[in-house]
């Protein structure tokens, strides 16, 4: 139970506008509202991404889902750079993966992209929170960062690999 | 205690030595012939011994795992560069995920200093991820070699400051009220802190966006000295605050090497999970070890991962 009560500012020698603080019933420092929020779903996305990429790397090693490269040829083709490695296991770039689910190997991108994907959905989550009390230039920003990591996660930026 | 802790650890330095040896041994002459002397099973599970290995060493010596995975790994396995440092990014970002939430709820690691440095970060790492991606080889070897030696020069010179002075927040972190107060168990007391050369700050993420993005080595070894001496922050602040930025930085260049083929999952998992337990290891035991003689250890495992990488980037060592 973090029940908040506001304390006296502490003159700073040069904060203008300094951030409300606030203390927790034990009369610790509280974590702002924003931060909380991300943290809590940061953690729950961590959880469900790493559980999900060792039941996926499960499926993967035991065969249950026939690899796209198989096992055996791996050692082929991990020494090779990437766009070799492209070009001769015929794999496409992008969120092509996503044709290729049933296979063993790439059912463990579902994970992978999870993982990648958690920070977008907390900063989803904040921005709300910045806008409601009013703290408009992380609010801004907090947008400009879903864009930055949406952009990179599109798949619109690549090398040329294909 | 630290007398019968140290041999125990030189032992999983001299683990790491012996099995990324066995590794070379095994795996060098094959990686051109495009088959390997071992099963396809024993070099996951080499992988995963050496990276349990480094996750302790990486707690013990306080750096990243990144920063140990991309030299090592891409300096003595068969697999190419190009999936190790996507591998690296993702073992990273796995780490930071994993320890980003408790640091947030304990308020160590602050959101409103994270946020401005992050988008630069993010920004420029999918920069740096782009060209590294478009380099040949052995540029990206060598680059990698200078780093690492690079990196080696800071942890050698660069001093850590519990409290830096900061005698008037600059007008930049004044206007984006970036400050902020936590608990010191240790003192018992509350510790109330802001920040100065903020804009300087923030230019300098550009390079190291671009440095993470690029050779996928996370970023700690950059963030903290930024955070803590050039920036003020706290120690305690700038270390939690590094940790979890590298959350956001390395998802932003991770999307850039899954998007573009050079993630490899029989690399990635292995690596993650070892290197995962490697450092819950390496917490139950960091109570018991000399942090000194730790760090001299890791600073001779990258001195020589470096040298590794340089003469393997200039075609001297192959």
């Amino acid at each position: 139970m973090t029940e908040e009560v506001p304390v006296a500012m502490v003159p700073r020698a040069a904060a203008v506008v300094p951030m409300p603080r606030s203390r927790t019933a034990a009369g610790r420092p509280a974590v702002a509202e924003e931060q909380l929020a991300y943290a809590h779903l940061l953690d729950w996305g961590m959880k469900v991404g790493l559980l999900g990429l060792t039941v996926t790397f499960a499926v993967y090693v035991s065969g249950v889902l026939a690899p796209r490269v198989p096992l055996a040829e791996l050692p082929r083709y991990w020494a090779l750079p990437v766009k070799q490695y492209l070009a001769a296991t015929g794999i496409h770039t992008g969120w092509s993966w996503l044709y290729l689910l049933r296979h063993g190997d790439f059912l463990n991108f579902v994970g992978i992209a999870f993982l990648s994907g958690v920070t977008i959905a907390c900063y989803l989550a904040i921005t709300p929170i910045l806008f409601r009390k009013k703290d408009l230039i992380f609010g801004w920003i907090a947008i400009a960062e879903v864009v930055v990591l949406s952009l990179a996660a599109s798949g619109l930026l690549n090398v040329g690999a294909h | 205690m630290s007398r019968s802790v140290l041999p125990a650890w030189t032992g999983i330095v001299l683990a790491v030595a012996l099995t990324t040896g066995v590794a070379y041994a095994a795996g060098a002459a094959p990686a051109e012939a495009g088959t390997s002397a071992l099963p396809w099973w024993a070099w996951p599970a080499i992988l995963f011994l050496v990276t349990f290995a480094l996750g302790i060493v990486a707690v013990l010596g306080g750096v990243g795992g990144g920063v140990l995975f991309v030299p090592i790994i891409g300096g003595f396995f068969p697999f190419h560069i190009d999936f190790v440092r996507g591998a690296g990014l993702l073992v990273a970002l796995a780490g930071a995920l994993a320890a980003g939430p408790g640091l947030l709820k304990k308020g160590l690691a602050d959101l409103r200093l994270a946020i401005p440095v992050a988008l630069i970060a993010s920004t420029c790492a999918i920069v740096g991820a782009l060209v590294g991606l478009a380099l040949p080889t052995r540029v990206v070897q060598t680059a990698l070699g200078a780093s690492i030696l690079g990196i080696v020069a800071l942890m050698l010179v660069a001093k850590k400051s519990e409290y830096p002075e900061v005698p008037r927040a600059d007008h930049l972190s004044t206007a984006l009220r970036i400050s902020g107060i936590y608990h010191e168990p240790t003192s018992g007391r509350d510790v109330d802190w802001k920040i100065h050369r903020t804009p300087l700050g923030l230019a300098t993420f550009v390079l190291i966006g671009v440095m993470a993005g690029m050779f996928g080595l996370g970023a700690g070894w950059a963030n903290v000295p930024v955070l803590n001496l050039m920036m003020g922050a706290p120690l305690k602040v700038s270390v939690a605050t590094s940790k979890f930025l590298l959350s956001i930085t390395d998802t932003s260049a991770a999307w850039i090497y899954v998007n573009n083929g050079a993630v490899l999952p029989m690399l990635v998992v292995p690596s993650i999970i070892g290197i995962m337990l490697g450092s819950i290891v390496g917490v139950r035991i960091l109570a018991r070890t000399k942090p000194a003689a730790i760090r001299t250890m890791v600073i001779v495992l990258l001195l020589f991962a470096s040298v590794r990488a340089l003469l393997k980037g200039l075609a001297i060592w192959n």
